[in-house]
């Protein structure tokens, strides 16, 4: 039976249009462009990135921070789905958590990438500096939260391959412990950087709610997105409604972000202490001997026109309920926390470095590369987990004999 | 019983001197350095035992290397007239070259305080052992106390520069080698 | 690249993922699955010192010796800093790279001179400090400087923030690194404020012939790349008895350094505190460094 299961899975999973095979081998080629770029720097180093004493963390660390926000927001999902049983979202679900093994997966790949010595990760587990270190923190949430969505994801998959409905008395365990554990995956995350008094440009007492808040933009308008490019390509059947509830979702989050950022700068330019360095850096640069450092400069303000643009746009009703202007909208939130929760957060808390120093990281080629690749490795993993859901859903794919098969309604 | 009372305060005092004796052979060893003596220029007296003392204070003849520049003072302020191998204090005690750090106290008083207990000057050797005391003059020309300048050693490599160095050479300061990068250009 | 070069580099980076090349194979999975130092029985410290000396003697010619002895008993270190005296010659920089074995390339430096121009504003951030100075002579007029290196912290943020303890404070104050057990994740120099620990970001490389012989496990010994390392008041020379003073405090042209026992009342660091107003860097971050600048003028 699990042998049938299986190849009818692999049948499923190599069968499908040229645009499946194209952005399969284009996904390849990244993968195998970034594994052969990460060789190099495995054998090399680290001194093949651009991150040095000065700015010890760089590109890894930025997307990884970006990308922990994306895992976290499956809970704008579960939220309404499971406790309101909101029915449209409720049928979605299932694409959001697994949006959420898709970041976190790629997550652990970029600290592994940003390690001097990888091999070596087990350590941690021999000595864990804990409660004191709260990376061994962040090592046990993301884990953690992987375990929950996968199990999530392969139970009601399993009960669908055998023409079931999940059973509520299991999915609420997991559904109760994942609300928690998406929160805490930001928080724990937010920590890491906000506990180190050594930064001051992190060591706000802010830095945790905006990553919230930032997060429930990033992963929603991500979602909105892909479940679009899902349902036009795939039989899968995604709702208007579902997508707007979540773009409604994201308005209420954007402004709140929009809200906790401006009473960031708002202090840190109307006191004007010297920990301004940092966040002048972001806006207009620093000059120091002479030497305008603003290579983040456009790029902040980017990304902070990219916010506040969207925000109007989701806000709107009208632009909103048009599909052209909510994606443009749902791209410009990709754009604008991806920069401001990514660079634009951990660079400069390096910027001026302890000793007063300032060094302009932009990301190496080989960062870049090997970042595209584990982009390509989380979008073939979403990929392939939506080629098995699917045909499940649909009753292609079966655990059930032939024979007893009756097609279930499609979710 | 008065016996043994004897026998007792003896057996005390001896175990107490012991101490005492065994506590002063750990303490370190305080060596001070010796005054750097232009070569060929001691003792004095090889040349000034023949010589008649002029105490007028002029401009001299001979030793023209030295450029007095210390506050308002001249020759024999510091060295004596009658002993040209020894110092004298403002009192006329003679001190010997070796122990100038008590003519030089006597104006600097703050300092040569904070040099007995470490804080000014330079030691070396071992911090729970024998050390070195640099005397002021090791450091201090006497005839012109005020620090030279120095040549500093290379500008450290900034972050985009870590690996364009193309070797280290040896500098030799003070009999110890230290190696210095040499940049690509 | 061609193929047979790609699937060539590809070997070597999968190898290089867990073994540097050139050693042998019961020594590259003793290597592996070397023990946390601090749970090492003293006869296992010696071995693995053992096997490392024999390790650099087979790979350069050149003997070593790596000590592991453990703290001397009412030691704790203290530094003294006299900001008076500094002129900016970097002697220091280089006593220490000399002595500790730092890599000359990638470049390596546990201190870091900085210069101040007077009256600018200096001791929180440090923003107005130039590390890059260039003079034909030093100190430059109207210049002041201060050196900064790992100031042992009492309360030292690497050692809260490190996921797997592989750096922590001695009982004689120094704060240390198993290279071996460290992981490279970093987090310790986002943590630190003073700018004091280092990353090998490279294999690092120091000539054998200007090697020091005179090592310890926790300090100088051979470092390779990927692990991150730092100042350990010189553990090799000064945790002897008797012991010398630490390089940068030997090589000072203007007996700017100090250094002793902070709980002997009659060491010139003790003396340092009893007689002139010091500070410590940053106080506002409650490190409590045992590192202490002063002013003797």
């Amino acid at each position: 039976m699990t042998a049938a299961f299986i190849i009818d899975l692999i049948r499923h999973i190599t069968r499908g249009n040229k645009l499946y095979y194209a952005w399969l081998s284009v996904l390849g080629l990244v993968i195998a462009a970034g594994a052969a770029a990460y060789f190099g720097q495995a054998d090399k180093g680290l001194i093949v990135t651009n991150m040095r004493d000065q700015v010890s963390w760089g590109f890894y660390i930025s997307n990884f921070t970006f990308l922990v926000g994306v895992a976290a927001a499956a809970v704008m999902l579960v939220i309404p789905s499971y406790i309101y049983h909101f029915k449209p979202i409720k049928e979605i679900v299932l694409f959001g958590e697994m949006i959420a093994v898709m970041a976190v997966t790629m997550c652990i790949m970029l600290v592994v990438a940003d390690m001097g010595k990888p091999m070596y990760a087990w350590h941690i587990m021999m000595h864990p500096n804990f409660p004191s270190s709260l990376l061994v923190w962040d090592v046990i949430v993301l884990n953690g939260y992987l375990v929950i969505n996968l199990s999530a994801v392969s139970y009601v998959l399993y009960r669908a391959a055998h023409g079931k409905e999940y059973k509520m008395s299991i999915m609420w365990p997991i559904v109760l412990l994942s609300i928690p554990w998406a929160f805490s995956i930001h928080t724990v995350t937010a920590f890491l950087y906000n506990g180190l008094s050594s930064r001051p440009f992190w060591n706000a007492s802010i830095v945790a709610p905006r990553f919230i808040a930032s997060a429930l933009c990033s992963g929603p308008a991500l979602m909105i997105l892909v479940f679009q490019i899902a349902r036009k390509v795939s039989e899968v059947e995604i709702s208007n409604e579902a997508i707007q509830k979540i773009a409604e979702l994201i308005a209420y989050a954007m402004g709140l972000n929009l809200f906790l950022y401006a009473a960031e700068i708002f202090k840190e330019f109307y006191s004007r202490s010297i920990h301004l360095a940092p966040m002048e850096y972001l806006f207009f640069g620093l000059s120091k001997d002479g030497t305008l450092h603003n290579v983040l400069v456009p790029f902040t303000w980017i990304a902070l026109i990219c916010n506040v643009t969207a925000f109007v746009i989701f806000l709107m009703p009208g632009l909103r309920h048009k599909f052209t202007t909510m994606n443009v909208a749902c791209v410009m939130v990709l754009i604008g926390v991806y920069i401001e929760k990514g660079m634009g957060l951990i660079i400069p808390g390096f910027i001026p470095d302890t000793l007063g120093e300032i060094y302009d990281y932009l990301p190496s080629a080989t960062e870049l590369i090997v970042t595209a690749g584990i982009w390509a490795v989380g979008a073939l993993i979403y990929t392939l987990m939506i080629k098995t859901a699917i045909p499940i859903y649909k009753g292609e794919l079966s655990l059930v004999p032939k024979e007893q098969r009756r097609k279930i309604p499609a979710h | 019983m008065r016996h043994k009372l004897i026998v007792a305060a003896a057996l005390a005092l001896f175990v107490i001197a012991a101490g005492i004796a065994s506590a002063e052979d750990a303490l370190p060893k305080l060596t001070t350095t010796t005054p750097p003596f232009t070569e060929g220029i001691f003792p004095c007296t090889a040349c000034h035992a023949s010589m008649p003392p002029n105490k007028e204070k002029r401009t001299l003849s001979f030793h023209t290397e030295i450029q007095l520049k210390h506050g308002d003072n001249w020759c024999l302020n510091c060295h004596d007239a009658a002993n040209r191998d020894m110092l004298h204090m403002a009192n006329g005690d003679l001190i010997p070259f070796e122990k100038l750090y008590q003519v030089c106290g006597q104006c600097h008083g703050n300092i040569y305080r904070d040099w007995k207990i470490g804080i000014h000057g330079k030691r070396v050797g071992y911090w729970n052992g024998d050390k070195t005391y640099y005397l002021c003059v090791n450091c201090h020309d006497p005839h012109s106390p005020k620090f030279k300048p120095l040549k500093p050693l290379p500008v450290p490599a900034g972050p985009k520069e870590i690996m364009k160095i193309k070797g280290t050479v040896p500098v030799v300061i003070e009999d110890k080698k230290l190696y210095v990068p040499e940049y690509d250009k | 690249m061609k193929r047979r070069d790609f699937i060539k580099s590809v070997a070597i980076g999968l190898g290089g993922l867990l073994i540097p090349a050139d050693k042998s194979d019961a020594s590259l999975w003793e290597t592996f699955f070397q023990k946390y130092f601090r749970e090492m029985t003293p006869e296992e410290k010696k071995n693995i010192a053992k096997r490392l000396e024999k390790e650099y003697k087979e790979k350069t010619g050149v003997s070593i010796n790596i000590k592991t002895n453990e703290a001397l008993p009412g030691v704790k270190y203290g530094y003294g800093l006299d900001l008076s005296r500094c002129i900016g010659c970097r002697r220091c920089v280089y006593a220490c790279v000399t002595e500790n074995n730092l890599s000359r390339k990638p470049q390596v430096q546990y201190i870091t001179v900085l210069e101040f121009k007077n009256g600018e504003k200096w001791v929180s951030d440090l923003e107005e400090s130039k590390k890059y100075y260039k003079h034909d002579e030093v100190p430059a007029p109207g210049h002041f400087y201060m050196p900064v290196q790992c100031q042992q912290c009492d309360n030292p943020p690497c050692v809260k923030v490190c996921p797997t303890k592989a750096t922590w404070k001695e009982p004689d104050g120094i704060v240390v690194v198993d290279y071996n057990w460290c992981i490279g994740c970093r987090y310790c120099m986002a943590a630190c404020p003073y700018g004091a620990r280092k990353f090998n970001w490279a294999e690092p490389t120091v000539p054998p012939e200007q090697f020091n012989p005179n090592t310890h496990y926790l300090g100088n010994r051979p470092k390779f790349n990927g692990h991150v390392e730092k100042c350990t008041f010189c553990i090799q020379r000064t945790r002897e008895n008797p012991g010398r003073y630490p390089a940068c405090v030997e090589i000072c042209p203007v007996g700017a350094r100090k250094f002793g026992n902070l709980l002997d009342p009659e060491s010139e660091i003790s003396q340092c505190i009893e007689k002139k107003r010091v500070f410590r860097l940053k106080e506002e971050l409650n490190t409590n460094p045992s590192f202490y600048y002063f002013f003797s003028l």
